[in-house]
């Protein structure tokens, strides 16, 4: 009868149910492969499961097998937004642990490669967000600039995205006038396109409405979570490796850390806009100060290809050649910890040597797999949407996280 | 079709298939326009797990738009895709969510493996790799490379498309169809 | 939250400081103190890591606050496994590395959850590399690799390799 079935389904909206909702590893939101199990009530997030791991490529195991000069391409593969951090900051450690003194003129050329990589990074994740609250277009438009950083990347090493740049003890061949040229095209371009961007989303209604307050964490909490780069910097703390314990001359440049005070998806993003600005004008001051000389590389035979004019001409060119591509080396034993300051925060990489011609243990201190955890206690009672934004916000980069 | 003499257009159309042709009326193979229709439209879904993902959205970008290819429309559900660009590694754990997306796709599908990663394995021999989507699903183009250009991946694109084009309307009822999908397990 | 953003360098008297204030409260479990690389590194007694830690969150001086990472090292040849603690603290810009030493047949371990949130994944991932159990952790289960996976990967005595896959043979590889 009709009022029974009333009076059966009222009692059946009493009891509170909650549902289950797979955010799964394939989603279009979500960039990067990892799976969150959502339990909402409604449109609000009671609780969270991550899963990760779909990416796992085992690096630390890989990188047992390998000598030094073919662990580049691994860590190519890591945060591959900014590839050439990654292969420098390797290539530091190396440099670290068998003591190699680099030139200055290298050391300014790092700078430039590293800031251009965080650049690109940077771009991807800012426009990434603003596709998630609807505004395509800047998109669109930035990404022709990753174009033109790609074509930089390849007149030095050949390669677009996962550059395996350099070499233990500098680069492989000096910027050549292409180069510097496509460089200096790009510091005119790439301000005013900026600058564009930001006009449309900074004081942008809706871009305020919808990131403002989505995902707020604390500082006190971001510490306690091992939080570092732009996300521990809009939290509000002032943590950065270029700073604290610089590398490669970073102490010569003259440049600010932005930090933000809610730590929510829009001081992230705007830590990271300001941050793009910053390294502009670093890679701006590194051009202006170059020292002279044509160095782009310093004296390591031991690890360092030598060019193929003299493999071919010079006998201890070709000893060397050969010693180094077979793995022969002597190699330092010791244990040496270096970091760098990645896109997404302090990418460490911590090496014991054995004194073989492969690491005997090699351990990835991965930005992105330590703040990933934070994820469940930020979105709690949040919307999904909101949800969304946050990691995206994150710059959670799924290479990154699984290894 | 193509326009005729008197006017000029440097909008580029699509090849007419033979046929013949009369004062309104046009005849040719159910075939060839239907192959003709679904190339110059793929919906492709893309499944990018890694770097591979990040060439993948150059190639979507200005620089070397995807879409005037016909794939302007992005499908990430896939019961509305035509065409799985599988790019990146495929961990061991991520096949069985690879198989079960492929398995929800209606046919006709295809399927193009993007990057070394996925059509072997690429520099990741280890435990946790599967070496190659061809264990576990039917491929029908492979693009090598470490990530592969965007003129390659577009080069992947084309290729599928002459495929598209050229299929037979009874293939995917044939038999040899379905015994190659029962080798995978797929009924 | 302040950070000490001036470079001040990890040299002689911070380091022997540092091993000093150590000593005010554990000087039976050090076991060795060194620094490679001008990095301090102590090899300490697996029982009472955690008060040690605790002690140097909570110190007014030193303030450990930060950890920048856990991991595991497997030792075949001493069949043991080390567990590697770096600890830095951003108020002084000091960085130190504690290691201690567990049986390779029963590693086992209290958590270091209570006082770092930041190191719930680290310590699953070295449970799921090398078997290394950590009592009290609220969520102890694999991460990266499969859930049922039974072995412990990162252990030397685990190939890279799996050995069921058919077309890479080993033989003409050379391995």
């Amino acid at each position: 009868m009709a009022d029974e079935s009333i009076i059966n389904t009222s009692a059946a909206v009493e009891e509170k149910k909650y549902s289950t909702l797979n955010l799964g590893p394939t989603h279009p939101a979500t960039h990067g492969i990892f799976q969150n199990v959502l339990t909402v009530d409604g449109e609000v997030i009671i609780h969270s499961e991550p899963t990760i791991g779909y990416i796992h490529r085992a690096f630390e195991k890989l990188s047992e097998r390998r000598p030094f000069y073919q662990i580049t391409p691994l860590t190519d593969r890591m945060n591959y937004c900014s590839a050439p951090i990654n292969n420098i900051g390797w290539h530091m450690t190396v440099e670290k642990l068998i003591g190699a003194e680099i030139p200055k003129r290298v050391q300014y050329l790092r700078v430039i490669i590293m800031e251009l990589a965080r650049i690109s990074d940077h771009l991807i994740c800012n426009t990434v967000i603003a596709v998630d609250t609807g505004a395509l277009t800047g998109f669109v438009y930035l990404f022709q600039f990753r174009e033109l950083i790609y074509e930089i990347y390849e007149e030095i090493c050949g390669a677009r995205l996962t550059t395996n740049i350099g070499r233990i003890g500098g680069f492989e061949r000096d910027f050549s006038d292409k180069a510097w040229t496509k460089l200096e095209k790009f510091l005119k371009e790439y301000p005013e396109a900026l600058k564009e961007f930001e006009h449309l989303v900074k004081r942008n209604r809706i871009f305020m409405d919808r990131t403002i307050g989505a995902g707020p964490i604390s500082g006190e909490r971001a510490l306690n979570y091992s939080f570092s780069g732009p996300n521990l910097r809009a939290a509000g703390v002032d943590y950065d490796v270029r700073v604290m314990n610089p590398y490669s001359s970073y102490e010569d440049f003259d440049f600010i850390i932005p930090i933000g005070l809610n730590g929510d998806t829009y001081d992230r993003f705007m830590v990271r806009q300001e941050e793009m600005w910053q390294s502009l004008g670093i890679i701006r001051q590194a051009m202006e100060r170059m020292p002279e000389g044509p160095h782009f590389s310093s004296n390591v035979p031991d690890f360092y290809l030598p060019p193929k004019e003299e493999v071919y001409n010079n006998m201890e060119a070709l000893i060397y050649h050969f010693k180094i591509v077979m793995g022969e080396t002597d190699v330092p034993k010791g244990e040496v910890y270096h970091c760098v300051e990645g896109g997404n925060g302090e990418l460490g990489f911590y090496l014991i040597s054995d004194g073989g011609r492969t690491p005997f243990r090699l351990h990835f201190r991965r930005p992105c797999y330590i703040y990933y955890q934070a994820y469940a206690e930020m979105i709690k009672g949040a919307n999904i949407s909101d949800a969304i934004l946050t990691m995206s916000s994150m710059n959670v980069i799924a290479g990154e996280l699984d290894a | 079709m193509q326009a005729t003499e008197a006017k000029t257009t440097d909008i580029k159309l699509v090849e007419k298939p033979e046929g013949y042709e009369g004062a309104g009326f046009f005849a040719t193979s159910l075939e060839k326009v239907v192959g003709m229709a679904r190339k110059n439209s793929i919906w492709p879904l893309p499944f990018a797990t890694s770097c591979c993902g990040i060439e993948f959205m150059a190639t979507m970008g200005a620089h070397y738009d995807l879409a005037r290819f016909g794939s302007e429309r992005l499908s990430f559900s896939p019961r509305q895709a035509d065409l799985l660009m599988v790019m990146g590694t495929i961990a061991k754990k991520m096949g069985p969510v690879l198989r079960q997306v492929y398995e929800q796709m209606a046919e006709p599908r295809w399927v193009l493996s993007v990057g070394a990663c996925a059509c072997s394995g690429g520099i990741f021999d280890t435990y946790s790799v599967l070496q190659g989507i061809d264990r576990i699903i039917p491929v029908d183009v492979y693009v090598p490379g470490c990530p592969p250009r965007p003129e390659q991946i577009i080069d992947g694109i084309m290729k599928i498309q002459q495929l598209v084009g050229n299929e037979s309307l009874r293939r995917r009822d044939s038999s040899a169809y379905k015994a190659m999908l029962n080798k995978y397990g797929i009924e | 939250m302040e950070v000490n953003n001036e470079r001040s360098s990890m040299d002689k008297t911070t380091e022997e400081k540092i091993v000093g204030i150590i000593r005010e409260k554990f000087e039976s479990d050090i076991l060795s103190v060194d620094s490679p690389h001008d990095f301090l590194t102590i090899h300490f007694r697996k029982d009472n890591i955690i008060d040690l830690i605790r002690y140097l969150y909570d110190h007014p001086v030193a303030r450990f606050q930060y950890l920048t990472t856990l991991c595991g090292i497997h030792y075949p040849d001493a069949k043991e496994i080390a567990v590697m603690y770096q600890l830095h603290s951003l108020v002084n810009n000091w960085r130190v590395r504690i290691r201690i030493f567990l049986p390779e047949d029963d590693p086992v371990t209290p958590t270091l959850t209570t006082i770092f949130a930041g190191a719930n994944w680290m310590e699953r991932e070295t449970y799921d590399f090398f078997g290394v159990k950590f009592t009290g952790h609220p969520d102890l289960r694999r991460i990266l690799n499969v859930e049922d996976m039974i072995i412990f990967p990162m252990r030397k005595e685990y190939p890279l390799e799996d050995q069921t896959r058919e077309d890479k043979n080993d033989f003409m590889f050379g391995r």
